[in-house]
C-alpha cells in the first residue's frame, strides 16, 4: 500500500472497521436500490449506508423491510427490474433468505450481497463462524471470502463487475468474519469515488420488467423438459467465472496495487507441511509462517478467497508436493469426518499421484478465538503426521482423513453442555 | 367508467391457451383488474396456480411484465420492483408512469405470505394486491387456508364422522388490510365486473398501497359445475357470505346490499364441499353457518354505520 502522501487525487488511507469499509465501498458503488433487515453483526453495515440515504450522500432507493426473507426478495424484484441492487446480511437472517438465494442465482440475476459471517443457533449465539454461508453452499451465488477489513472493501468492488460480467451473471456473496472484521479497526485505503465508478460502470441489463413495451415473464414454471437445462447453464456460467473472477482480480490489482486471485499462496514454494484456510484466520496464520519460516520451517499458507466456484484446480496444483496438509474450517459438516472445506479440498486433490495426507481441524465456532499459539500447534502436529504418514502411509492416510479434531474446545472438569445447551454441573444441585 | 364493451376491446392481459380449468375463477380476476388499468402495469405473482397454469415455459400467458419469485414473498418482490421503478425514475433512466400489481391466492396471502403483504403495506409502496380468494389451498389439492369458510369440507378438514368440516371462521384478511391504515382496501367478486372495475380504478387514484380481495370460485375445490362459476359469485353476495365493501381512506362503505336477503342454502347447495352440510339431520351445522354470516353480516353493516 503506497504512503498517504503519494496516492492519487480521492484516495483515503484511514482506519475503519470492516463494517465500515463496507458500508464505503457500497456508497461508491452507489446502487439503485438496497433491500435490508438489521442483524448484528451486518447491522452496522447497513445503518452506516441507511445515513448516507438519509444525508442524500447516495441517491439509492433504501426499503427497510420487515425480513431479511423479504430483504433478498425485493432485492430480487428490484434486480430483475433493472436496477442495480444489494443487500446484507449475517448468520439466522441469511438462514431466513436461504430458499430466495436459489431463486436469485436461478434467475442469473447479479444482486451483490456483503455477509457477516455468524453461527447459527441454538443455542443462540451472536457471534462469527461460518455456517451461515456454508449452509447454502450449493445456493448457485459466487462466494468470497475476505481475511480483512481491506480485502472485504475491495471483494465488494469486484463483486459488482464479476456479477454483471455477460458471461457470469450470477449474484455474488463477500463474506467477511463477524466481529472479528466487522467490528475490528484496521488501516484501509480506500479508492477515489470517480475510480470505483469507472471500475464497476453502469448496469445495462439486457431486459428489464419496466420495458413495458417488451413484455417478459421472469420465475416461470419449468418442468422436467427444462428446468435441468437451466441448472445445467447455471453450473456453466459458475465454472466459466473462474476467469472473470481472476480477470477482475487483475483489473483490480492494476488500479489499486492489490491484486487477487481465486487463492492466495502464502509462502508456498518449497512448503512441506501447509495449512488451508478461509477469512480472517488467514491473516493469523500468516503471522505463525512468518515466525516458523524465521526458525527454518518449510510451513505455508493456503488461503481460499473464493470458495465458490472452489478452486479445485488451483489447489492440485499448489498443493501436489506438499507432505502434510491441514484444512481449517471454521463450521462442522456434522458429518462425523469434518467440515465442508475439508470435504470440498479432499475431493479437488483425489487420484494425485503424489499428495499431502490431510487431515482437518474445526475451530472457532461461535466465534471462539483462534490464537497464533493454536495455529502454531497444527504445524507441529503436522510434522508428526508427514514422519508417521512416510512410515504407515495407508493407515496414517486414512485415519487423517476420517478423523476430524476440535481445536480450541474446552471442556472443564465437572461440566458439561447438554444437547439442549444448557449447562449442567455433574454432583450436587 | 368504462362500458364492458370498451373493456372488453382493451388489450387482452392473459391470453388464452393458459391451463387453468373450465370455469376458474382467476383469470377473470386477472383480467377484469388488469383491463380497468389505465397504465402501463409490471405485475408479481405468487406460486399457485395462476403461476403454474400461466407460465409454463417456454410459454406464457401474460401480454404485461410479469414476476414469479416465490409463494410467501409476491408483495415483497413487487415492492423491490416499485423500489427499482423509483431509483430509475430519479435517475432519469425512465420516465413513463407504470404501475404495480400483485396477485395471490389466498394461502399465498392470508396465510404465508402474510408478513410480507403487511411489511410492503405497512411501507407504503405503491402497488394494488389482489387476492383471487378461492377459499382454500387449491393447487396442492384443496386444503384449508386461514380464508376456508366454517364448515367448509377439505382434505386436511374433511367432513368426518366426528368433526364436519373446518371449525373455523374465515380469517377477515380485508379488515387486516384496513388496520395497516393504507389508502384502499376493497371486497368485491370476478361477478361483479362494474363493481371491481370501479373498485380497481379507485386503487390506482391512491398515493399508497392498496388491497382488493376478489371472490374467485375453484370449481374442482368447490365441486361445484364449472358453468355455476360466476352465479355462485352473485349467491355468495347475496347471501351476504362475501359481502362487497371498500374502505377508502379509513371509512368502510358497504358498495352493494342484496334487495333480498337469500337464506345461505342457496349458496351452499351447488358445491360438494358443503355437501355434508345438508346431510346433517339436526340441521344444527346449516344453522351455525347461517349465524355466523349473520353476525358477520351485522358487523359489517355497523362498521359501515349502515344498520
Amino acid at each position: 500500500m503506497g504512503d498517504s502522501t503519494h496516492m492519487p487525487a480521492g484516495r483515503r488511507r484511514t482506519t475503519m472497521t470492516g463494517a465500515e469499509a463496507t458500508a464505503e465501498a457500497m456508497r461508491q458503488i452507489h446502487p439503485d436500490v438496497v433491500a435490508a433487515y438489521p442483524i448484528t453483526p451486518q447491522t452496522d453495515i447497513v445503518m452506516r449506508f441507511a445515513r448516507f440515504v438519509s444525508d442524500g450522500v447516495v441517491q439509492t432507493e433504501f426499503v427497510p423491510v420487515e425480513s431479511e426473507h423479504s430483504a433478498i426478495s425485493a432485492v430480487l424484484g428490484a434486480s430483475a427490474a433493472g436496477a442495480r441492487a444489494m443487500t446484507a446480511t449475517s448468520g439466522p437472517g441469511f438462514a431466513l433468505m436461504h430458499e430466495i438465494l436459489y431463486v436469485v442465482a436461478g434467475y442469473r440475476l447479479p444482486v451483490v450481497m456483503p455477509v457477516a459471517n455468524r453461527a447459527l443457533s441454538g443455542p443462540i449465539n451472536i457471534h462469527g463462524d461460518h455456517s451461515d454461508t456454508m449452509g447454502s453452499r450449493d445456493a448457485g451465488w459466487i462466494q468470497i471470502f475476505s481475511e480483512n477489513a481491506q480485502e472485504a472493501y475491495d471483494n465488494l468492488i469486484q463483486a459488482v463487475r464479476i456479477a454483471e460480467h455477460p458471461s457470469v451473471r450470477l449474484p455474488v456473496m463477500v463474506t467477511q468474519d463477524g466481529f472479528i472484521i466487522t467490528h475490528g479497526m484496521e488501516i484501509v485505503e480506500t479508492l477515489a469515488d470517480e475510480e470505483v465508478r469507472q471500475f464497476v460502470g453502469t448496469y445495462e441489463p439486457e431486459r428489464s420488467l419496466l420495458d413495458v413495451d417488451h413484455p417478459m415473464t421472469v420465475g416461470a414454471l419449468a418442468l422436467q423438459n427444462s428446468y435441468f437445462e437451466l441448472k445445467r447453464q447455471l453450473a456453466e456460467a459458475m465454472a466459466a467465472s473462474r476467469r472473470i473472477i481472476a480477470d477482475v482480480g487483475e483489473a483490480f490489482g492494476r488500479l489499486s496495487g492489490r491484486y487477487y486471485g481465486l487463492t492466495e499462496s502464502y509462502r508456498m514454494e518449497d512448503a512441506e507441511l501447509a495449512i488451508l484456510a478461509l477469512g480472517s484466520t488467514a491473516g493469523t496464520a500468516k503471522v505463525v509462517v512468518d515466525e516458523l519460516r524465521a526458525r527454518g520451517q518449510k510451513v505455508g499458507l493456503v488461503k481460499v478467497r473464493v470458495f465458490r466456484p472452489f478452486p479445485a484446480a488451483h489447489l492440485r496444483d499448489l498443493l501436489r508436493h506438499v507432505r502434510a496438509l491441514a484444512v481449517l474450517d471454521r463450521s462442522d459438516g456434522y458429518a462425523g469426518m469434518g467440515g465442508p472445506v475439508f470435504a470440498e479440498v479432499k475431493a479437488a486433490l483425489y487420484g494425485l499421484p503424489q499428495g499431502p495426507v490431510i487431515t482437518n481441524y474445526v475451530y472457532g465456532l461461535g466465534g471462539r478465538d483462534i490464537t497464533p499459539e493454536m495455529i502454531e500447534s497444527v504445524y507441529a502436529d503436522l510434522g508428526e503426521l508427514a514422519r508417521r504418514a512416510s512410515k504407515e502411509p495407508e493407515r496414517v492416510v486414512a485415519e487423517a482423513a476420517l478423523t476430524p479434531h476440535y481445536l480450541g474446545v474446552r471442556e472443564p472438569d465437572g461440566a458439561l453442555i447438554s444437547a439442549l445447551g444448557a449447562l449442567q454441573l455433574n454432583g450436587e444441585r | 367508467m368504462p362500458t364492458l364493451k370498451q373493456l372488453a376491446r382493451r388489450p387482452n392481459p392473459l391470453t388464452g391457451g393458459h391451463s387453468a380449468c373450465a370455469g376458474c375463477g382467476f383469470p377473470q380476476a386477472i383480467r377484469l383488474v388488469l383491463m380497468s388499468i389505465e397504465e402501463p402495469v409490471v405485475v408479481a405473482g405468487a406460486t399457485g396456480c395462476m403461476e403454474v397454469t400461466t407460465t409454463t415455459y417456454p410459454n406464457t400467458a401474460w401480454n404485461v411484465p410479469f414476476i414469479h419469485n416465490a409463494f410467501e414473498n409476491a408483495a415483497a418482490t413487487i415492492s423491490g420492483v416499485e423500489a427499482a421503478y423509483k431509483a430509475l425514475v430519479r435517475r432519469g433512466k425512465i420516465n413513463k408512469p407504470i404501475r404495480f400489481v400483485a396477485f395471490g391466492g389466498d394461502g399465498g396471502t392470508y396465510d404465508i405470505g402474510l408478513q410480507a403483504l403487511s411489511g410492503a403495506a405497512e411501507r407504503g409502496h405503491r402497488f394494488l394486491y389482489v387476492c383471487y380468494d378461492n377459499q382454500a389451498y387449491m393447487n396442492t389439492g384443496i386444503q384449508r387456508s386461514g380464508a376456508t369458510p366454517f364448515g367448509a369440507s377439505t382434505t386436511t378438514t374433511p367432513a368426518g364422522e366426528v368433526v364436519p368440516g373446518k371449525q373455523q371462521r374465515r380469517k377477515d384478511m380485508a379488515a387486516i388490510m384496513a388496520a395497516h391504515n393504507i389508502p384502499y382496501v376493497a371486497q368485491t367478486t370476478i361477478a361483479h365486473w362494474q363493481d371491481l372495475t370501479r373498485k380497481v380504478q379507485r386503487a390506482m387514484q391512491v398515493d399508497g398501497p392498496a388491497y382488493l380481495n376478489v371472490l374467485a370460485p375453484c370449481r374442482l375445490g368447490w365441486g361445484t359445475d364449472p358453468a355455476m362459476t360466476i352465479h355462485l359469485c352473485e349467491l355468495a353476495a347475496d347471501t351476504c357470505a362475501w359481502p362487497l365493501f371498500e374502505v377508502d381512506h379509513g371509512k368502510w362503505k358497504v358498495t352493494y346490499t342484496p334487495k333480498t336477503k337469500l337464506p345461505i342454502e342457496e349458496y351452499l347447495k351447488p358445491q360438494e364441499r358443503f355437501r355434508h352440510v345438508f346431510q346433517d339431520s339436526t340441521g344444527g351445522l346449516l344453522a351455525a353457518i347461517q349465524k355466523d354470516v349473520d353476525e358477520q353480516w351485522q358487523a359489517l353493516l355497523a362498521r359501515a354505520g349502515q344498520t
